[in-house]
């Protein structure tokens, strides 16, 4: 977790600069997603269920209390791609304030990283769920 | 027999295939299941309509006109042939299987059904042949009954008296189940329909590409296909009904074509299958169609049933050579070209996209039958399915697909 926890986006930017192609890209979000740890089997339930998504996500967020608070997240999937792009969510999200959150243009970074025009309609879908169960749990905490 | 078959030959009369992916390599398209790729004779047919003679169909005397109104009957006329229809007039067109099953539903359900009246249908439906009946159920207050399984997903005909008796009053069924692949006894199912005073509605999307469907032999009430998966351009349909049947019914959208008379506040209906052709017709694809129906019967149903059956086989035995890997649905001589199956610890979705990568073309997910993957008990499968142009090498393809996802995905 701690490695995963020191990737920013801008490494993450850099390195899908470098891999070029979409095989490549693909290839490495599973390494990413092998790296993502797995959500213990009690937090798998309804309730942390993200709808919307091909493949089962479950997603988790708490508040950190400190000055200013910030957001905590922990999500997994049974699809190895998806996890890879949990981790470029946390990259994304994790440990930041409810402000910065919902100032995050998670498009812009998608389209940053080369990603967009490769995820289908069904998983940008998915991904958006993510993002908005994100966004409302940050606007809940402001 | 089997030699004369020059798959290599009909490759070449479909433009797609001789085009290279954009990252290069070879197309391997194994999901005609969900719409076929069409051969030049088809896309020259619709080109030809739109470059040489378009116009609307039914209203001009103009030269135009009269060769559009001509060309769409000489298509129903074609339709009547390929599914042994009694007469042409029983064809209506529609934009695809899923307006023809809900033309049913609503223009003879909801004159006819009533509270105490059972629709019949199976758990393993495509949601275009399941909602449709949930729906009238819920506005008739008619009740959804499902016909028993088999442990090998196939109908228990045994049972089948517990569930189709005086109350039921039609048997929607899809001749083969877009995700198992089985394929059911229609015609027998049609006979115990009748004898309870039941009709039959057939969902013959999966089979209409495959095999001979014979309406009258298999005394079929209705039934209901798609041109895309004809090999067909996609946006046209077809729904065969009997003609007394058809007479019968309400229509089901207004407008246009379907009047006899309008005064100011009522109308008169036009005829069939005028009554159920509201608006304009998908006029261009409908006449297209035709030139799939002449291109797939040129080639000749036993032929490509029997080179499917070979590439079943052949996809049934190499996937059994993968760890892991399950196959849901009957063995081969029950079902169709479709083999959808997981692979353990692969989530479908992974191996949709990992497959992608090597040019192989195969969908993931519930297939819209969400009933059926709730009782198959996965969440999502992954399918392949044959159409008369696949080759042996792309089940091959699909196989080293499978092992290089296996690979990524560190299972070998």
């Amino acid at each position: 977790m701690s490695q995963l926890q020191s990737l920013t986006i801008d490494e993450l930017v850099d390195e899908f600069d470098f891999l070029g192609d979409w095989e490549s890209k693909c290839e490495y979000l599973i390494d990413l997603g092998f790296d993502l740890p797995e959500m213990p089997a009690e937090a798998k339930i309804e309730e942390n269920r993200v709808h919307g998504c091909q493949s089962n996500v479950w997603l988790t967020a708490d508040v950190r209390e400190g000055d200013p608070p910030v957001i905590e997240i922990a999500a997994d999937s049974d699809a190895m791609i998806v996890r890879g792009l949990i981790v470029v969510l946390l990259a994304l999200y994790s440990g930041r304030t409810p402000r910065e959150i919902l100032q995050t243009d998670v498009g812009a970074v998608f389209e940053r990283l080369g990603l967009d025009r490769h995820l289908s309609t069904a998983r940008k879908n998915g991904l958006m769920s993510m993002v908005q169960r994100v966004r409302r749990l940050a606007e809940d905490a402001l | 027999m089997q030699s004369e078959y020059d798959v290599e030959a009909i490759r070449r009369d479909f433009p797609i295939f001789g085009r290279p992916l954009e990252h290069g390599g070879r197309l391997v398209y194994l999901d005609s299941g969900a719409s076929a790729q069409k051969p030049r004779v088809v896309i020259d047919a619709e080109r030809d309509c739109y470059e040489s003679w378009y116009a609307n169909a039914y209203r001009g005397v103009y030269q135009f006109g009269a060769r559009v109104s001509e060309e769409l009957e000489r298509t129903r006329k074609a339709v009547q042939e390929l599914i042994g229809a009694a007469e042409p007039e029983e064809v209506v067109f529609t934009s695809g299987t899923t307006m023809s099953i809900n033309l049913v539903a609503q223009a003879w359900g909801r004159k006819f059904l009533h509270a105490g009246h059972e629709i019949l249908v199976t758990e393993m439906e495509h949601h275009a042949n399941l909602v449709p009946w949930q729906r009238l159920a819920h506005e008739t207050g008619a009740t959804l009954r499902f016909i028993p399984l088999t442990s090998d997903w196939r109908l228990d005909l045994d049972r089948l008296d517990d569930v189709l008796t005086d109350r039921t009053r039609i048997v929607a069924i899809a001749e083969m189940s877009n995700v198992l692949g089985t394929i059911h006894p229609v015609k027998e199912l049609a006979r115990r329909a009748h004898e309870v005073g039941a009709v039959i509605s057939v969902d013959a999307a999966q089979t209409v590409p495959h095999h001979v469907v014979d309406v009258v032999r298999s005394e079929i009430d209705f039934l209901a296909f798609s041109g895309h998966k004809l090999y067909g351009p996609s946006g046209v349909g077809v729904l065969y009904g009997r003609r007394e049947l058809l007479e019968g019914m309400d229509p089901f959208l207004c407008g246009g074509h379907m009047i006899e008379r309008v005064y100011r506040d009522h109308a008169t209906w036009a005829d069939i299958p005028a009554k159920f052709e509201a608006g304009t017709l998908p006029i261009v694809q409908a006449i297209a169609l035709r030139s799939a129906i002449e291109y797939v019967r040129g080639i000749g149903f036993s032929r490509i049933a029997a080179h499917e059956r070979r590439l079943l086989e052949h996809t049934h035995r190499r996937l059994a050579e993968i760890p892991g890997l399950v196959i849901y649905g009957p063995a081969v001589e029950h079902k169709g070209s479709i083999v959808s199956f997981t692979v353990e610890k692969v989530a479908a979705e992974d191996l949709a996209v990992l497959l992608d990568l090597k040019g192989v073309f195969v969908r993931h997910g519930h297939h819209c039958t969400m009933p059926l993957h709730d009782l198959l008990g996965v969440p999502a499968t992954v399918r392949a399915s044959f159409g008369l142009y696949n080759t042996l090498e792309d089940v091959d393809a699909l196989v080293e697909g499978i092992h290089y996802a296996r690979r990524k995905l560190r299972l070998e």
